[in-house]
């Protein structure tokens, strides 16, 4: 297969999956028991009068027929039009665009982390002997299944209130990043070692190895050289989940250290039932899930072109 | 793994299921009393693992948490596996178009990360154990469903199914002799990690504030209410948490030793 060919299909595939959620979101808003336009008015509590009901109404356009709702929701989202948070009152792209980049940055940092750590454990794993890789196998396990919630509360007590290392909450200097970059990096990189780990050993096992060491490479380079290679491949194929799991951890941090950004909102959105704000980002994850997954097949295809990816 | 590990594992499984059933062997007390001037009191011999900011003994709330919090997680394992058979057996059996259709939407959901979609199913309900769970539940659908079709799929296309179409059984004697007990085991590997990660899940919905309610002594709402006290108290956040993390772990490993090479994605 081409790679223009590749990238026609990744697209279409993507689309489709994306009308998908829409779809799905679409159905469940109608699904809400109790009338919308009482819910942007703020709750059956509110006690909206009757002309405002109907001009939230009118301006939603819950006045149209399913159908016409349905054609008018896919046609604002094609245009990136989430609409207007119900809680917040401003446009949800605009309150989204503020947020982002702290998120981005956080969940990319903490991506960084996670490959340097397991590339570090790895290569540490292959040095040790029995009861060494016992004992790192069974920490894998465990930071693979410490929830995010937890471990940065522990991170907390260890690191701000015992030690008075680090600060718990960010106080501009840098310093406040750390915690939560290694709350999310820790579980992700448990896992990624795991992978790389299984596949190290088999690649290092191989003939080519063999092949190598006889050439008089010396381990080091073996791992540099070969091992690394097939390592990353099956760690990578999951680097998309690894994202999509990085956006779930990014609300719960976000909660613990107190940091603005998308989580943070998507909580607050999910208290105040905000359904715009809550589908919006979610139909936001989901196209980074996408795209990040294309991207990584995409660099699965330079590492390894001899792969047919599915 | 090895025999030690896996007796290990079974053992804490066992004891927090004893736990669950009957808590007021292991903490006779009452999770819920409150005694002021006890507050904040440190891990020691009349508190085993301190009070709360009430009071509270938190080695009886831990105890008594053991039946919320692994009830939740069940029950969530058992609606998600339960609608993720359904889904990938009919997706396995059926025609190529639906099998892409259903395959299509399991992707669309799978897009979704779990706790972005367990939060999106909670903005239409509210918050509560209910929709907790079924939040849980339906958000650790999708990823199941795919395993489940594959699974099936791969023993579709196996030869003793052949075998057995050429003997002329039909598709129930098949389904029974054949396609079940095959699929059953790895499936409960996969039930097995499945409730450790439900188990964390409905935790983090506490904690968020979306499940079970504060006083009430579950796993996620106790690490919710530490959280204020993380620099004066750090036995509230602990002890509640360690208990999540002994359940998640010995759970993964049980699931991982049935399961031999079935991964847990």
């Amino acid at each position: 297969m081409n790679t223009l060919a590749w990238a026609g299909r990744k697209v279409g595939g993507a689309l489709v999956v994306l009308w998908l959620v829409a779809s799905a979101i679409f159905i469940a808003i109608q699904l809400i028991p109790g009338d919308p336009a009482e819910a942007i008015m703020g709750g059956p509590g509110s006690q909206a009068s009757a002309q405002a009901l109907a001009a939230a109404r009118a301006e939603y356009a819950l006045d149209q027929p399913v159908i016409t709702q349905y054609l008018l929701y896919l046609g604002k989202l094609a245009t990136f039009d989430f609409g207007t948070s119900y809680s917040l009152k401003q446009p949800v792209t605009q309150v989204m665009g503020e947020v982002l980049p702290n998120t981005l940055w956080l969940s990319l940092m903490a991506l960084a982390a996670a490959w340097l750590l397991a590339l570090c454990f790895s290569a540490l794993a292959m040095r040790a002997g029995r009861i060494g890789s016992q004992v790192g196998n069974l920490l894998e396990i465990i930071a693979a299944a410490v929830p995010h919630f937890w471990l940065g509360a522990v991170l907390i007590m260890l690191f701000s209130s015992a030690l008075g290392w680090l600060p718990a909450v960010d106080n501009g200097t840098g310093h406040g990043l750390v915690l939560p970059i290694l709350t999310l990096a820790l579980p992700l990189a448990g896992f990624l070692t795991q992978l790389m780990r299984d596949s190290l050993s088999e690649a290092m096992g191989s003939q080519f190895a063999l092949a190598a060491r006889a050439r008089g490479e010396s381990r080091l380079k073996l791992f540099w050289r070969h091992g690394l290679r097939h390592a990353t491949l099956p760690a990578l194929s999951l680097t998309g989940w690894a994202f999509s799991s990085l956006l779930s951890g990014a609300v719960v941090v976000e909660a613990i250290f107190a940091r603005p950004g998308l989580g943070r909102s998507l909580l607050s959105a999910v208290l105040a039932r905000d359904i715009p704000m809550v589908t919006g980002i979610a139909l936001f994850s989901a196209l980074v899930y996408i795209v990040v997954m294309a991207i990584s097949e995409g660099i699965e295809r330079m590492i390894n072109p001899a792969g047919e990816s599915r | 793994m090895s025999r030690t590990a896996k007796i290990c594992c079974l053992l804490v499984i066992g004891l927090w299921l004893l736990m669950a059933l009957a808590p007021s062997v292991l903490a006779p007390g009452d999770p819920l009393a409150i005694n002021p001037t006890q507050a904040f009191a440190k891990p020691g011999l009349a508190h085993f693992f301190g009070t709360d900011e009430s009071g509270r003994d938190i080695y009886t709330r831990v105890i008594h948490g053991a039946g919320d919090s692994l009830a939740i997680g069940l029950a969530a394992t058992a609606l998600g596996m339960g609608l993720a058979i359904v889904l990938g057996t009919i997706a396995a059996l059926s025609p190529r178009w639906l099998d892409e259709i259903i395959l299509r939407i399991l992707e669309a959901l799978y897009a979704i990360p779990s706790l972005l979609m367990a939060l999106l199913i909670i903005a239409f309900t509210g918050p509560g154990v209910g929709p907790a769970i079924v939040a849980v539940g339906l958000s650790t659908a999708p990823g199941y469903a795919r395993l489940v079709r594959s699974q099936i799929r791969s023993l579709k296309n196996s030869e003793m199914l052949e075998a057995a179409t050429v003997l002329g059984r039909g598709t129930w004697r098949k389904s029974r002799n054949h396609l079940i007990p095959n699929a059953l085991k790895p499936l409960l590997a996969l039930v097995t990690l499945g409730i450790g990660q439900a188990v964390i899940w409905a935790a983090a919905l506490s904690f968020l504030g979306l499940g079970t309610p504060p006083p009430a002594p579950e796993w996620g709402a106790m690490l919710s209410a530490g959280r204020t006290y993380l620099h004066l108290a750090w036995w509230m956040s602990l002890f509640p948490g360690l208990a999540i993390v002994s359940v998640a772990v010995s759970a993964t490993l049980i699931g991982r030793a049935l399961g031999g090479k079935v991964k847990s994605l």
